[in-house]
């Protein structure tokens, strides 16, 4: 059967549909079903990381692999600097944006490299919105047990604390720059409920809130004349021998060469990794995901955390063939879209925690009633043509303008026919662990935004990331610029790569692969 | 893995085997599958794409694209993530256009409305040509934008360009050297931060976090131990 076929069960059902409500799970169902079908615990995917600050903790072998990997840099590379600053941010998203505005805003002589344009992230295609508490009835505190409970647990108390209570100060300096949020009829920040938040608490700018704030602060950082090295792939840190981080080589990818910076401090806003596509899971995520951050910190000494888990999220693209993995925005669900099996059953409360609904469509999909595509892919429906039913017709295309665009330049009216969904890697949980300032183990050097871990436990609720990059990337900024002024430009050495590389022989140098990765290798060299 | 069982509803048709068409990339002949996106057929062709890649979800704008379907002499634009090769087309990435960006403090603007004259003089020559619109693969009425920029109707402009993606295709064609997507950023960004109401609400949760109004409640919480704080998260619904 095609797929229009298929569709015509989720029209069927749906007023039936609208009268059922589907509870939570309890405690126990949860964990069963998250051990059972969610890819985190799929063992087989994993193995313990061989040497360096985590060995012996596991990870997936894609990402195990890739830390284990040797440098580019040979050990007698000339380390002349072509540039020097007191802060050199490493990455164009979200963070790296934030960390480099307030860096330069306090005084510091600041770089911003970015391995392709300013820009290019994840950040830009956030699309759920950002949890800020600024409602009445909410709280910092209501906001720091939705994100614990969310994250298992097991999220670092201090820098959870931290992130909800300076959200709001964050809403306040994006106003001030011109972001555009939604507002109530009163004036006040209209706000939305997500998956997984016990109130209201999303910052919207209809689905387009992530484009809107990176389009403001691009902006901002050429409107400061912020030093911006694009397209330079960094592909090592330096330091001065004795374990602080003093600066990194880039390579330029217009013309290959190399690029030393001497820096006081280094900031990693690298993002997260969904271009290693993890057990061969299809990705959300930008071009340039491949981790880089990570292994660099990580051959410099940096400690990481959970980075054993990895947020799948519920709904990415399974047809048409073209946005595969492309997100479905939570929003849809947020909003009252059903999840719909291929007997035209709902399966999960579809505002549960990404983990706990991504779990129940694998295990729909792995039971059989899931719904196959021509091209052999297998998905469940999500309801998008109810929000009309629901709210009224226009729904669809005036709250999701940018999600009913996607699907119109391939002819499908997502107001009129469901979508069809499989969960699809989108974020890494874990990574570089930090403290309050950002900073990692590795003196002067920070991470910020998606590339840091120990802030959202071991699954980030919805709307968190957007707060995340802004708050920690002013924290690094601020550290690193108010460090700069009593300090002086440390030696620029390889010795943590000589070092990690005796350690790789000692294992016997089993990995096998250069890192960081820089970008995904998609070119076909045969055929 | 599946299991085998009357519950199984799954509709198991043949995969099918995509068909091979032949396009033009930058001019030259290949056969690539039918249906994949610009940037794939590219990957697919063995080319390298640095310069031209970025989100490849339709958001980043940096995969500015134009093309031409078979026999049809209208040159179109599009993201290259975002768009199906079909047999015939041909196409080529448009490479970074060296538009000029004015540079301004948004905050410390006197009067932001005039001053768009001031940052882009160009604004107000436009010439109705309607090439910008046409280019737009965002759909967005950019002529419209322009003029009404220029007439002052911020909040409009801000409105009509939260599609935008930045590709910046509707430059290139602007026979006035007016940077389209650069005025409306300008405007939307003035529109937020000078023609926008403060949120009354938000300067006062920012005040009760100062003030320390969520102190004790924070102390109770942080002081919990781990079993403590599981039982006092159960009752957060």
């Amino acid at each position: 059967m095609d797929i229009h076929a298929l569709q015509q069960i989720v029209h069927q059902t749906r007023d039936a549909r609208r009268k059922q409500t589907i509870p939570k799970f309890s405690p126990t169902d949860r964990d069963h079903l998250i051990h059972k079908y969610h890819p985190d615990f799929r063992a087989s995917a994993y193995r313990p990381i061989k040497f360096g600050p985590n060995e012996g903790d596991k990870t997936v072998v894609e990402l195990a692999t890739l830390l284990e990997g040797d440098s580019s840099i040979q050990d007698n590379a000339d380390l002349t600097p072509q540039y020097s600053c007191d802060v050199l941010v490493i990455g164009g998203g979200g963070a790296g944006c934030a960390a480099a505005l307030h860096a330069h805003h306090a005084g510091a002589k600041t770089i911003l490299a970015t391995k392709l344009r300013l820009g290019d992230s994840n950040s830009v295609m956030a699309q759920g919105g950002m949890q800020i508490s600024v409602a009445p009835e909410d709280s910092p505190v209501t906001h720091f047990i939705d994100t614990l409970k969310g994250g298992h647990m097991e999220n670092d108390h201090a820098l959870l604390k931290v992130m909800v209570e300076e959200g709001p100060s964050i809403a306040k300096w994006l106003l001030e720059l011109g972001v555009l949020f939604d507002r109530q009829a009163d004036g006040n920040l209209h706000v939305k409920k997500g998956g997984g938040s016990s109130k209201p608490r999303l910052l919207t700018c209809s689905d387009y809130t992530g484009l809107e704030i990176m389009r403001v602060l691009k902006d901002e950082v050429i409107n400061q004349k912020i030093q911006l090295l694009e397209f330079a792939a960094a592909v090592e840190l330096l330091s001065d021998g004795q374990g602080t981080c003093t600066g990194a080589i880039f390579r330029d990818l217009d013309n290959q060469r190399h690029i030393v910076v001497a820096a006081k401090s280094v900031i990693l806003a690298t993002g997260g990794i969904g271009r290693l596509h993890i057990q061969g899971f299809p990705t959300s995520n930008h071009y340039g995901a491949t981790g880089d951050g990570l292994c660099l910190a990580y051959r410099m000494g940096a400690k990481l955390a959970h980075v054993d888990t990895f947020q799948y999220h519920p709904s990415g693209a399974v047809y048409p063939e073209q946005l595969i993995g492309a997100l479905v925005t939570e929003g849809i669900r947020s909003e009252g879209g059903h999840l719909v099996n291929a007997k035209g059953e709902r399966f999960v409360n579809e505002l549960d925690t990404r983990d706990v609904v991504s779990s129940s469509i694998i295990r729909e999909c792995e039971e059989g009633r899931g719904i196959r595509t021509m091209s052999g892919r297998v998905g469940v429906w999500l309801d998008t043509p109810l929000l009309d039913a629901e709210h009224g017709s226009g729904t669809v295309e005036k709250h999701f303008p940018a999600m009913m665009m996607q699907f119109e330049r391939f002819g499908i009216d997502i107001s009129k026919d469901p979508v069809l969904i499989y969960p699809t890697l989108h974020y890494q949980n874990g990574g570089v662990k930090i403290d309050t300032n950002s900073e990692t183990n590795v003196k002067n050097l920070f991470v910020a935004g998606e590339a840091s871990g120990g802030l959202h436990g071991r699954n980030r609720l919805m709307g968190n990331s957007l707060l995340d990059l802004m708050v920690f990337g002013k924290r690094s900024g601020l550290t690193a610029a108010g460090r700069a002024k009593s300090m002086k430009q440390g030696a620029l050495t390889l010795r943590h790569v000589q070092q990690f590389r005796a350690e790789a022989k000692k294992q016997g140098n089993a990995s096998g692969v250069i890192s960081p990765m820089i970008l995904p290798a998609y070119t076909r060299k045969v055929g | 893995m599946a299991q085998e069982s009357s519950e199984n509803v799954i509709d198991q048709p043949e995969v099918m085997k995509p068909r091979m068409v032949t396009i033009e990339i930058a001019g030259k002949k290949v056969d690539v599958p039918e249906g994949i996106t610009v940037v794939r057929a590219m990957w697919y062709a063995g080319i390298d794409v640095v310069r031209g890649v970025g989100c490849l979800g339709g958001f980043c704008g940096a995969c500015a694209t134009y093309y031409r379907t078979k026999d049809d002499p209208k040159v179109r634009t599009c993201l290259a993530c975002q768009m199906a090769v079909q047999d015939g087309m041909s196409f080529t990435m448009m490479p970074p256009f060296p538009a000029r960006k004015a540079t301004y403090d948004i905050q410390t603007l006197q009067d932001p409305k005039q001053d768009l004259f001031n940052l882009y003089p160009e604004a107000p020559l436009c010439r109705n040509c309607n090439a910008c619109t046409e280019a737009c693969p965002q759909k967005i009425d950019v002529r419209e934008g322009v003029w009404k920029a220029v007439f002052g109707d911020f909040k409009s402009v801000s409105e009509m360009f939260m599609d935008c993606v930045m590709c910046g295709m509707c430059t290139p064609v602007c026979i006035a050297d007016i940077a389209p997507n650069l005025v409306a950023l300008y405007v939307s960004r003035a529109q937020g931060a000078h023609f926008t109401d403060k949120p009354a609400g938000l300067d006062t949760r920012i005040k009760e976090i100062q003030d320390g109004t969520f102190k004790d409640e924070w102390a109770k919480i942080l002081k919990m131990n781990e079993e403590e704080l599981a039982e006092h998260c159960a009752t957060v619904k």
